[in-house]
């Protein structure tokens, strides 16, 4: 494309409307120029013929951009109005649980796909877009401005002072005072013949970039993560003493629970302050903790022998406080208290009541049989940790959770000749046999508490962080200075030409230009008059 | 050391409707003299402000040192100290910007929640373990001064509506009068809590739900709306208006249900006294000011606070988020409502500087931030269900 020749001689790239040599509106006559991006030559405004410019165009509009913010916004709300999928736990099918628990609506709003909104790939391909526009936004405005900011001149061409929608004459200045005082209110003073440029604050000017920069960095260390294997999310059930390998660490690490405890708010041993919640609240947990130790699998493991386990520290992990360790991060999830864990059955003579001996049933680990004394056998023919029957009354398990555990045993009697088949539960027992000469009785229940604990490893979080941290450093550099710039420009005999602008804060401005000018009242001088024009703030 | 921390809290609740005095006179004073200067009235009101602030700020270090953990931890805790941020908001753009009317239409909102705050449970409670952090301070104080800031923008906004918009425009017009109806309901709201409250009123009813629990509804308020009654376990003689099903709990919309009937009671009741728009009543208040000014108020509160809510609801929230509950981001309610709050800002600052949204249209935005910002301290603490449920 030809570049433009400004009457001063500056050659400037095809598209630009205020010149980066003089600063003489190159545009239509009598049409206002935005200031936005000093009227410099955008790829967008400029380009926009085949379909690459069109896609540029359409991502580089901010209109697009907050359209996409917007309908982001809304679908967000949407996800809101009902509980979502992730956070549901139900045996119904999920269609089947919408609409049983919130009717016609629930049914639209699964079917619609709102009930797993933040995961749907729509939304997905909404964030995309989103990222897309912010780059090429950032990138279509960026290099135009920062390019014709360096550049500029302090010299500027009459139209660009009438193009300023702060603009006034002075019959004369001093210029050493104007100059002291430009500084007082820190603005740097560039001089070239009686010109002057005065700007400040032209780092807030690259704040939205650099806020963009940071959000774009923040949104690719999110994308990393479902590469596979470089983030850890597992959860790990370990029962009060026992020890577990801890998934998602390669069979590095394993975790003993030495013990899990739930504490709560004493009301005896609880400051006086707290008595009336207490009082009206009922119990107030204090404390979820598991008294672990992290052990480590020996250096050289050759398959098929027996690990060796090496302690390596041991930790008290509570909410809020997680162990840390070899990049992993263990927090305290979910508990349960009291699950079964060793059931003591007696075995007795069903006509004299006699008591012939007992059984002690580990429910981690139950062995095939267990002898009496007395030379009785228990033979353990099936073992139902969570036990359901279905309509014949068939027993069948749910799940490797001794919720619900039930037992067939088969008893035989010392010279192995009688066997009685039974099966046993929490709470009762069903003979084979009508006429039985066992029975089997519950007498003892020992019960465990089991923590769930949480095991993630994130070596992305650093690079969230930086995101995090490089955005907040430009929305406050954008937000919290100004870029503003006033033109001086000797027109002849006896007048100067005053011209200001600032991207944000024109109340800021005029304060300033009041104090450095003076007002009329003070120094017999004119009121400035700011002469308004429709355009836009700024960025 | 708790009960004195009240008397703090009641003490910064009066003198601030004495500041409102004080800020209104001195409408009538700039009048006189059209300077730049604050009138003296107007001074009055500001230090009166600034006592009333370090009186509410003695209620928070005093309740403070006596429970041993910052008072953000319940509902009460967290409206009195977002009142006590939008004082702050407000003492900072007074100072940026000395508008009087900026303090007669800030103050209000936080006498009416220093008020709403009272209606919740006031005890003060030891920390369960998820709140066990020094986070709690760092992210809820953040995040509520950000959102105090923000709110300010909310006041010039709603001063620049007032002011701009005529009789003629019936849909605007119409609009601020709903803003005025919002306002009027929460006073509904803390009025009739009282009234029933103080009459010792409580109603329980058993509900059978889509599992087949039983669960109960509290009625703080007479039920005009309640269970659908095949969904009732017991209470033949509990006979509401109007039903709604079983997931909705009808005990807290039947107090929502209420506080707008009553807060339309009160606005006819404004209208019949004023024989006009309330809104145009307020118009005289805010006569002196320049809209243009105004605008640059709203724009530039949303400027200030929107990095500090980023900080403090966003990143200090993910980085807590990350400690306690082992991931920095779950799409809980409150989570998703701190994104909403903050797309919406963003969208407002782009829409500003791009496509030079200013005056009405940016008015109506400051607005509409407003009310989510009210919606996510409310509706999602109280109504959805998440982590941060107070109820």
């Amino acid at each position: 494309m030809k570049q433009i020749e400004c009457s001063c001689g500056y050659k400037n790239p095809y598209g630009t409307e205020i010149c980066h040599g003089c600063g003489k509106i190159l545009g239509t006559k009598g049409k206002k120029v935005d200031m936005r991006y000093e009227g410099s030559a955008r790829r967008s405004q400029t380009y926009q013929k085949n379909p690459i410019d069109k896609l540029w165009n359409f991502f580089s509009s901010v209109k697009v951009g907050v359209g996409l913010i917007v309908i982001v916004l809304v679908a967000s709300i949407m996800g809101t109005i009902l509980p979502q999928e992730p956070t549901i736990q139900t045996e119904l099918s999920l269609g089947e649980y919408y609409q049983k628990k919130y009717g016609t609506f629930g049914i639209i709003y699964y079917s619609l796909g709102f009930s797993n909104v933040y995961h749907s790939f729509w939304y997905l391909v909404l964030i995309i877009c989103l990222s897309i526009s912010l780059i090429i936004a950032s990138i279509d405005r960026f290099f135009p401005l920062y390019r014709s900011l360096k550049h500029q001149r302090v010299i500027k061409h009459p139209s660009f002072f009438q193009n300023q929608r702060l603009f006034f004459s002075l019959p004369s200045i001093n210029e050493e005072e104007l100059e002291e005082r430009l500084q007082s209110f820190h603005y740097k003073v560039k001089k070239d013949g009686q010109n002057i440029l005065a700007e400040k604050g032209r780092f807030s000017r690259w704040g939205p970039y650099v806020n963009h920069l940071g959000l774009i960095i923040f949104l690719i260390g999110v994308t990393l993560r479902f590469f596979p294997g470089i983030y850890v999310s597992e959860v790990v059930w370990i029962r009060d003493g026992e020890t577990k390998l801890l998934p998602g660490t390669n069979g590095q690490y394993y975790l003993k629970n030495n013990q899990f405890i739930v504490e709560v708010y004493d009301k005896k041993k609880t400051a006086k302050v707290f008595q009336d919640a207490l009082q009206n609240k009922g119990i107030i947990a204090k404390n979820f903790e598991t008294k672990a130790t992290l052990l480590q699998t020996g250096q050289h493991v050759i398959p098929g022998e027996k690990i060796t386990l090496q302690e390596i520290k041991k930790a008290n992990i509570k909410v809020n406080r997680p162990l840390k360790y070899g990049g992993y991060t263990i927090y305290q999830g979910d508990y349960k208290l009291n699950e079964f864990a060793e059931l003591e059955y007696s075995i007795m003579a069903k006509q004299s009541k006699k008591k012939l001996g007992s059984i002690k049933i580990n429910l981690a680990d139950p062995k095939d049989s267990y002898r009496l004394k007395n030379g009785l056998q228990v033979e353990i023919l099936e073992y139902f940790p969570d036990v359901v029957f279905d309509k014949d009354g068939k027993p069948s398990t749910i799940s490797k959770i001794p919720n619900n555990p039930a037992f067939v045993f088969r008893i035989k009697s010392q010279d192995q000749k009688s066997a009685e088949v039974s099966l046993v539960t929490v709470n009762q027992t069903v003979n084979a046999a009508a006429a039985a000469s066992f029975a089997v009785e519950l007498e003892n229940v020992e019960t465990r508490n089991v923590s769930a604990l949480t095991i993630r490893k994130d070596p992305l979080l650093p690079l969230l962080f930086l995101g995090g941290m490089i955005f907040m450093i430009g929305v406050i550099q954008g937000s919290y200075w100004q870029h503003r710039r006033i033109w001086i420009r000797a027109a002849g005999n006896r007048e100067f030409w005053i011209a200001a602008h600032t991207n944000k804060n024109w109340h800021g401005l005029k304060r300033d230009i009041q104090h450095v000018f003076g007002n009329h009242k003070e120094h017999g001088l004119e009121t400035p008059t700011y002469k308004r024009l429709d355009n836009g703030e700024e960025e | 050391m708790a009960s004195v921390s009240g008397n703090f809290l009641f003490a910064s609740f009066l003198l601030y409707i004495v500041a409102i005095l004080f800020f209104g006179g001195s409408v009538k004073q700039r009048k006189k003299a059209e300077i730049k200067e604050v009138g003296k009235s107007s001074k009055i009101g500001l230090i009166i402000t600034i006592f009333s602030f370090l009186s509410h700020l003695a209620y928070f270090i005093l309740r403070w040192i006596a429970s041993g953990h910052a008072p953000v931890s319940n509902l009460f805790e967290f409206i009195c100290f977002f009142a006590l941020a939008l004082v702050a908001g407000f003492l900072i753009l007074f100072r940026l910007y000395p508008l009087p009317s900026l303090g007669i239409f800030t103050l209000p909102i936080v006498i009416v929640l220093l008020a709403y705050a009272n209606m919740f449970p006031k005890d003060v409670a030891p920390l369960i373990p998820a709140l066990q952090s020094s986070w709690l301070v760092i992210h809820v104080i953040t995040a509520a001064v950000g959102e105090g800031i923000l709110s300010i923008s909310f006041a010039a906004g709603f001063i620049y509506l007032i002011k701009s918009i005529n009789a003629k425009e019936t849909k605007s017009s119409r609009g601020i009068e709903l803003i005025i109806l919002f306002f009027f309901s929460f006073i509904g709201f803390i009025l009739l809590s009282i009234i029933f409250s103080s009459i010792g009123f409580k109603e329980k009813v058993y509900i059978v739900d889509s599992q087949g629990q039983q669960a109960a509804i509290d009625y703080h308020m007479p039920p005009i709306i309640g269970p659908d009654p095949k969904d009732v376990a017991d209470n033949a003689d509990f006979k509401p208006f109007l039903t709604v099903p079983a997931t909705i709990n009808s005990g807290k919309l039947n107090s929502v249900l209420l506080s707008i009937l009553s807060g339309g009671i009160l606005y006819l009741a404004a209208r019949l006294i004023l024989r006009t728009r309330v809104a145009a009543r307020l118009k005289p208040l805010v006569k002196n000011v320049s809209l243009e000014l105004l605008d640059e108020i709203s724009y530039r509160a949303v400027l200030i606070g929107f990095p500090i809510f980023t900080l403090g609801a966003l990143i200090f929230a993910m980085i807590w988020a990350q400690i306690a509950w082992s991931r920095f981001w779950d799409w809980d309610p409150k989570e998703v409502w701190a994104l909403i709050t903050w797309l919406f800002y963003a969208a407002f600052l782009h829409l500003r500087m791009a496509k030079g949204w200013k005056g009405k249209n940016s008015a109506w935005l400051a607005v509409i931030g407003f009310m989510i910002i009210m919606f996510n301290l409310i509706a999602v603490n109280l109504i959805m269900v998440g982590l941060h449920s107070y109820a």
